[in-house]
């Protein structure tokens, strides 16, 4: 199964590759390719899941280990490699399913599709590489395509958002270089599990601190936490909807949370102060996130500061789980934060995702996001009105839906570990989420209906309604990762090779 | 020990034009004189003293090589540091079609 590894890489890849070249021979290409193609990826990753070994290593040119020292670039596929994998490239597939209808708005859906492509090969590879200059690589050739996706619509909003996040995403990226230019000069190597091992014989010093802190600055830039959050609400709702949902829904996971967990959990020993550094920034985050959100008057604009309040709930199960792990205090308290936090990511990136292809249909359907303008659409448009309902409710934390249980575990996990003012803050941004949702429903689809000179505008078209009704399916059919059986498909062995240094790095260097 | 202070303060120059400069053009220019700082604080790193290119021959004896990792991995920074430019500029470029100024405290459509 190790053979299948790089194929996460080459297909999207070639795919970026062959349409914009054969476009000109068949027109459909980009429109058929890139869903096809996502949809091979995600069967793929899925089937790593039912696997007979836990981590699978591929090595890139044939360069094995030399006297247990290891030459070359390896692909790690390890239980969070694919727990990543998985929602990549199923949130990719729904985008790009939705995009065939949405694109007819715009020209030049060749390049989208391509950039499309670009992006996803970069978040696959940023997940799969154990190496952490080839890390870097891909998470340039992932945000520099979404730079230009950011930029797609040409207009005064979407050049000024793409400019800001291009300067700070460009700050972000050589912090993180120089994290990893000083991480080279301290150890001699590159290779994630290799570090660790050096890192280990060496003790903490405080150069490590200092790598430490750029590595959080760098990627907590990546990922919108609070202190570095400005340009994700301009640069997430000014890119077309189907972008907007990679953006928020995988790409600052990716490239953010993954990187952090990886790095933090798999390459540094755990430190107190720096555990504590990402619980207080997740916090700040969850709390920041949602009243900045509630006063928004655009649709997207308001998803997208929820982003923020939403990762926040993700690095507060992680960081939790740092704290109580650095002390060395109950284990299976920080096993449930962290499987919290890992659950609620991949809630977040399906009913965020979901909420960004809604917002996209009204749009499509209506031609604004201004809440106040919009009315009474779920008259006419009650499959969208019906999904979005189910997501709002997800995200709020309502019951049946997915939202519930991965905040429920995080709270649990929060009053267990005596962390009770963050349990506290976790209940209050959660009812405050639901009260800015119930806005968006008070104002979009309930209400008075606006549009009397064109009367019947109607549902958003197929391939739209599919990507959102199949999602909201998925906000309550992932409530099912709470029963044990499919959480130990899933969850556990993620948990697993993020809290024991040895299940990564046994297979890689040998110890 | 100089030389890679100096690469500080230089990566330094750079994060202050970025953050106090209100040019569009000059911060892109901040944002180069940072990447060029790290590529060279990356090539110092490799450097031996006393070392030879780490080319071995049939006969030779020499141990003393200079790192050649740190150069092959700058020539993949600087390939990668000219798309975010590239990118980075075409974007100044229509900006500057749409707003007819370079100057970011006049391109403020996005607040709140």
């Amino acid at each position: 199964m190790s053979a299948f590894i790089p194929l996460f890489v080459i297909l999207p890849l070639a795919g970026a590759f062959v349409i914009p070249v054969f476009t000109g021979y068949w027109k459909n290409m980009g429109k058929v390719l890139t869903p096809t193609l996502m949809l091979v990826l995600l069967a793929l990753s899925v089937m790593f899941f039912f696997r007979d070994s836990a981590v699978f290593v591929y090595y890139v040119g044939g360069w094995e280990l030399i006297n247990g020292v290891p030459v070359g670039i390896q692909f790690v596929v390890d239980g969070l490699s694919v727990l990543m994998l998985s929602i990549i490239n199923m949130v990719a597939f729904f985008a790009s399913f939705f995009s065939i209808s949405y694109l007819k708005k715009f020209t030049g859906d060749k390049y989208f599709y391509a950039l499309f492509c670009l992006m996803v090969a970069g978040m696959n590879g940023v997940v799969i590489t154990g190496d952490l200059f080839n890390l870097f690589i891909f998470l340039e050739i992932a945000v520099i395509a979404s730079y230009a996706l950011v930029a797609f619509g040409i207009e005064r909003e979407e050049l000024e958002a793409s400019f800001k996040y291009q300067v700070l995403g460009g700050l972000a990226s050589l912090l993180v270089l120089l994290g990893i230019v000083v991480l080279y000069w301290k150890t001699g190597s590159l290779n994630i599990a290799d570090i660790s091992w050096v890192l280990k014989q060496e003790g903490s010093s405080p150069s490590l601190l200092f790598i430490q802190i750029l590595f959080i600055a760098g990627f907590g830039l990546k990922a919108a936490m609070i202190p570095f959050h400005a340009w994700l609400p301009d640069a997430h709702s000014s890119a077309p909807a189907p972008i907007s949902a990679m953006l928020s829904g995988v790409l600052i996971k990716a490239v953010g949370v993954y990187a952090i967990m990886r790095l933090f959990f798999n390459m540094f020993e755990l430190t107190y102060e720096m555990s504590m550094l990402i619980l207080v920034i997740g916090t700040i985050s969850m709390v920041g996130g949602v009243f900045l959100a509630i006063g928004q008057w655009d649709f997207k604009r308001l998803l997208a500061y929820h982003s923020i309040s939403q990762m926040g709930y993700v690095f507060l199960g992680l960081g939790m789980g740092m704290v109580i792990l650095s002390v060395n205090g109950n284990k299976a308290v920080a096993i449930m934060a962290i499987a919290g936090g890992l659950y609620h990511m991949v809630n977040h990136a399906v009913f965020k995702s979901l909420l960004f292809l809604n917002s996209g249909a009204v749009e499509y359907k209506t031609g604004t996001r201004m809440l106040k303008e919009l009315g009474g659409l779920s008259e006419n448009m009650p499959l969208t009105s019906t999904s979005s309902f189910g997501a709002s409710m997800a995200i709020s934390g309502i019951p049946p839906f997915n939202g519930f249980f991965s905040k429920l575990l995080i709270i649990i996990a929060a009053v267990q570990g005596q962390f009770y003012l963050m349990a506290a803050l976790a209940v209050l941004v959660s009812i405050i989420t639901l009260a800015s949702f119930m806005k968006v429903h008070r104002y979009a689809f309930s209400g008075n209906f606006r549009y009397r000179d064109m009367k019947k505008f109607g549902e958003a078209p197929f391939s739209m309604l599919f990507s959102m009704l199949v999602m909201a399916g998925l906000c309550l059919l992932l409530s099912l990762l709470i029963i044990p059986v499919f959480r130990d498909i899933f969850l556990t062995p993620a948990v697993n090779d993020l809290i024991n240094l040895l299940n990564y790095s046994q297979p890689i260097i040998g110890y | 020990m100089i030389l890679y202070f100096l690469c500080f303060v230089l990566f330094l120059v750079g994060l202050y034009g970025v953050i106090t400069r209100r040019n569009v053009i000059k911060i892109v220019l901040g944002i180069c004189i940072m990447e060029y700082s790290i590529n060279l604080l990356f090539v110092l790193i490799g450097y031996v003293h006393d070392g030879v290119a780490p080319i071995i021959v049939k006969g030779s004896t020499e141990t003393n090589f200079v790192d050649p990792l740190p150069q092959a991995m700058v020539l993949t920074v600087i390939v990668i540091g000219l798309a975010t430019t590239a990118m980075l500029l075409a974007i100044a470029i229509r900006v500057y079609r749409k707003h007819e100024t370079f100057d970011i405290r006049e391109i403020k459509n996005l607040k709140g």
